[in-house]
């Protein structure tokens, strides 16, 4: 069933920009409504996801400065900067900031602004749903943030919030579950539009499996988070209970158990970390085969593949925490469970591979972070297999092995994924072809110097360093240096992303609707930058137009 | 015609010659230098002789060193068999990995060198679906899925089987120290960070964390005021519990790690074959001093672990029989409520 709501019915659902801003005026008359009401008050779902990529690139910068800080003190042995304490609430709260605020939000601004596009709708099935997911996001974030200059210092117990490590942080704690809880509803209120959009809005012949890979995986990812995010809820808020009100959950003195926060928190965790990466194989989905002039190879088992995925997500989760003392049991099924991921992961690879077989490519900057992340996602999936081992996973657990594994992952998959898909719509997005030469040394400064940051993590790891330490073994020291180098590189290079964004807002030469020769799809039939309201009427769909159009396979 | 085989064999040789004088040039080896290694280098031509130098610098990991080398590349083999099966497999796991990325990055790079546009390339668009290669690579991997799963099971087994041990260690964890308790009998003691180290790692301390070795290897945050001492050739049980955190036992040379939860106990087991100092680290975050709580194990043969044990004073203060369960809150340290009042429970 793919009922389209009529383009009045969603103009009418934001009376708050009322008489000016509705679906019967033309697109010309944004420019009548005042900064404020512009972007604060927002229902427009292109203004949403603007707000959201901006949001997640200031984001991105706070969260990197903080890993600065990380890679300047471990540049060589000894303390030369930081505290221990300070040190570690750098990693604690560089994780937070990149997972909630940069790699998360990212995905939502793309979603934003791509889904209504590629399925011929309007805007988000529920605008101001929409406009409150995101500003709730600053207040998190301020809330997050300024433990860092209160008393006693921010959360300095890892992401992971491990009780009891994490209760005895002081009046943090509350901050930072807060915070936790108002990140969780704004995910859950985007999951949720995000559904409503896909189920409810496609215009007539959007079949379900004619629908672009980016929407098929934000659907899956919306599940997941709905499903998830809760959890989370459920384990922070008992966290609370357990310092503020006297609880023992996970006080072993009071009949709780601190690993039972362990299986809570990674039944959440899990699959937030495909919630992570699930969004940026749709990008790629897109992308490659774009740049290769050919359909995506086995478009349905890609769609099955990521759902695979996502079940198995929810069944994995104790791979995480294979040193706690499990019964051998309970090691052997979440071992076996977690080398099938490779199965689908795989088939998803070689999926992508078979694209370029036989196509006619070209290289753009697009395409070359979407190539990056097929190789560097691998590249960690490799890893990710060995630490499925669990005999093997006893020496790994816990090192710079496991952070140089879930940097690949994160890093070069999930943000790779975001800046190809960033250098791919950006055309459509301002109107303005992005500097083509100054894209490509972002991608090859980028790629070797995360290469550099991260890749010897792999050696100090295997080597016997143990992560979040700010201070290490002289024998250490050479490869650390190497990637507090890698490291600074990657981070001036992601200045010249924030400048070449700039200059393609502010001009450039003009970009087609089409942008790129192999592009297929709705988003692409549209003005670029499109209108204010994506698609006033359902547009008619011609198979032909679209990146997979034949339903058979 | 043998013209390559005699080179290939005087290659092997050249890689032998010289890991063998990057292991001698390892702190703590002696020094001596093979006869002619600098005019058989010469001899190789210059990717080989780069080739070579980073296959040397793997096998130097393959060789028993007690300790983090500079220029570590990879896991250490330990001195147990425990740790020589799971380095076994960490070996296995890593091959097939490296052969399938070969494989899948080199169809990447086969596509990305023969489709390019600007060479004439024009996309075949029928090529989008064929159910019997979807079908081989879903079999394929799950075959060799297998082929992992089943070392992997026998080695987990073997791991998890604490029965009949001669030895029980109970270790315990704190902020940020490990008291180590020898079941059975009256010796136990606190082992914290050396004194050298803890000056040295002070922020902006001055002094040099190069200048401290012991036996020309570094010892920087290594290093400890009581190594716990085992014997060799005997099955040994660990009993490990924590007391504030939760922390992590891990000797990288035994060939495993165990979490340390308060509360709670976990077993683990070691039988170590060779005798000689190991150096571990806690490696679960644990608060501010995380870093610097290291482990040394000192394993020596059974006659002399007899004496040692016998010359250690008698800690009264401790609970040495596994009837009273869990140490009585006389550290330094101090005991919390939490763990103090349950008794643990094993899992």
């Amino acid at each position: 069933m793919a009922t389209v709501l009529p383009p009045a019915a969603t103009g009418t659902a934001h009376p708050e920009v009322g008489h000016h801003d509705d679906a019967h005026e033309h697109p010309a008359h944004e420019h009548s409504v005042g900064f404020f009401e512009r972007w604060f008050m927002s229902t427009n779902h292109k203004d949403i996801g603007t707000l959201y990529l901006l949001f997640s690139l200031l984001m991105f910068f706070v969260g990197g400065s903080m890993a600065m800080a990380i890679r300047a003190e471990l540049f060589q042995p000894g303390l030369q900067f930081v505290h221990p304490e300070f040190f570690n609430q750098m990693t604690t709260m560089h994780a937070l900031v990149m997972i909630f605020g940069a790699v998360m939000p990212a995905f939502v601004g793309l979603a934003n602004w791509m889904i209504p596009m590629m399925i011929g709708a309007p805007d988000m099935a529920l605008p101001r749903l929409n406009n409150w997911s995101f500003w709730i996001l600053p207040f998190a974030f301020t809330l997050l943030l300024v433990t860092l200059v209160l008393p006693g210092g921010g959360p300095a117990g890892g992401w992971t919030l491990y009780p009891p490590l994490s209760l005895q942080g002081g009046n943090n704690v509350a901050f930072v579950i807060f915070a936790v809880h108002m990140m969780g509803i704004s995910s859950i209120m985007g999951a949720i539009n995000v559904i409503a959009t896909i189920l409810n809005m496609r215009a007539p012949g959007m079949d379900l499996l004619k629908m672009p890979l980016f929407v098929w995986s934000w659907l899956i990812t919306a599940f997941l988070l709905i499903a998830v995010m809760p959890v989370l809820a459920g384990a922070v808020t008992m966290l609370l209970t357990d310092k503020f009100f006297g609880t023992t959950f996970f006080f072993a003195g009071g009949g709780g158990d601190p690993v039972m926060f362990q299986h809570i928190f990674w039944f959440f965790g899990h699959p937030e970390v495909y919630i992570m990466i699930l969004p940026a194989f749709g990008i790629v989905s897109e992308i490659i085969p774009t740049f290769s002039r050919k359909p995506l190879f086995g478009y349905q088992a890609m769609v099955y593949a990521v759902a695979s995925i996502a079940f198995l997500s929810f069944i994995v989760w104790a791979h995480h925490m294979f040193t706690v003392g499990m019964p051998l049991g309970g090691e052997l099924y979440f071992m076996y469970a977690t080398m099938l991921i490779a199965v689908p992961t795989g088939v998803k690879v070689f999926n992508w591979v078979s694209t370029m077989y036989k196509g006619s490519l070209t290289f753009e900057t697009p395409m070359l972070f979407a190539l990056g992340f097929v190789i560097m996602f691998s590249i960690g999936g490799f890893s990710g297999l060995m630490l499925a081992i669990v005999p093997a996973d006893f020496q790994y657990h816990d090192t710079y092995f496991v952070v140089a594994h879930f940097h690949y992952v994160l890093v070069t998959g999930a943000i790779f994924g975001i800046m190809a898909g960033c250098y791919y719509w950006l055309p459509k997005w301002t109107g303005h072809m992005y500097n083509e030469t100054l894209g490509k040394w972002h991608f090859w400064l980028s790629t070797f110097f995360v290469n550099l940051l991260f890749f010897p993590q792999h050696f100090l790891g295997l080597a016997g360093m143990q992560r979040r330490v700010p201070d290490y073994n002289v024998a250490f020291a050479d490869f650390n240096l190497w990637s507090s180098i890698g490291g600074f590189g990657f981070g001036l290079a992601q200045l010249l992303f924030a400048y070449i964004v700039w200059s393609t807002i502010r001009g450039g030469a003009p970009a087609t609707a089409q942008v790129w020769e192999g592009a297929r799809g709705l988003e692409w039939t549209l003005s670029s930058p499109p209108p204010h309201h994506s698609f006033t009427t359902p547009p008619k769909i011609d198979d032909r137009m679209l990146a997979h159009g034949d339903v058979t396979h | 015609m043998c013209e390559p085989i005699v080179q290939a064999i005087e290659a092997v040789r050249v890689g032998a010659t010289f890991t063998a004088l990057l292991v001698r040039s390892c702190p703590g080896l002696p020094e001596e230098l093979p006869g002619n290694w600098v005019d058989a280098m010469k001899r190789v031509p210059g990717f080989l002789r780069a080739a070579l130098v980073w296959s040397s610098l793997i096998a130097i990991a393959g060789l028993a060193h007690a300790d983090p080398v500079r220029w570590q590349l990879n896991m250490a083999p330990g001195v147990t068999e425990t740790s020589q099966a799971v380095y076994d497999l960490h070996m296995i796991v890593l091959g097939i990995c490296v052969v399938i990325a070969i494989i899948v990055f080199g169809a990447m790079a086969y596509c990305m060198f023969a489709f390019r546009k600007s060479r004439g390339a024009v996309a075949d668009t029928t090529l989008v679906h064929s159910t019997w290669v979807e079908i081989v690579w879903t079999t394929v991997p799950v075959i060799v899925l297998i082929v992992m799963a089943v070392p992997s099971t026998k080695t987990l087994i073997r791991m998890s089987d604490v029965r009949d041990a001669e030895l029980t260690v109970k270790v315990t964890g704190y902020q940020w120290k490990w008291r180590y308790e020898y079941v059975g009998t009256d010796v136990n003691f606190i082992s914290s960070l050396a004194r050298d180290s803890d000056r040295t790692r002070q922020l902006r301390s001055g002094l040099d964390p190069a200048a401290l070795a012991k036996d020309g290897v570094n010892t920087y945050l290594l290093d400890v005021d009581k190594p716990l001492v085992l014997p060799i050739d005997t099955k040994i049980r660990f009993i490990v519990t924590a007391d504030d955190v939760i922390h992590a036992w891990w000797v990288p040379q035994l060939g495993w790690k165990q979490d340390a939860i308060p509360g709670f106990i976990n077993e683990a087991w070691t039988d170590i074959k060779t005798p000689g100092t190991y150096r571990g680290v806690c490696a679960e975050l644990c608060g501010k001093d995380h870093g610097f709580m290291p482990i040394v194990v000192e394993a020596v043969p059974k006659a002399e672990f007899q004496r040692w044990l016998a010359a250690q004073p008698a800690n009264p203060g401790s609970v040495s029989a596994m009837a009273s369960n869990y140490s009585a809150p006389t550290s330094a340290a101090g005991a919390t409520a939490t763990a103090a009042a349950v008794p643990p429970i094993a899992r």
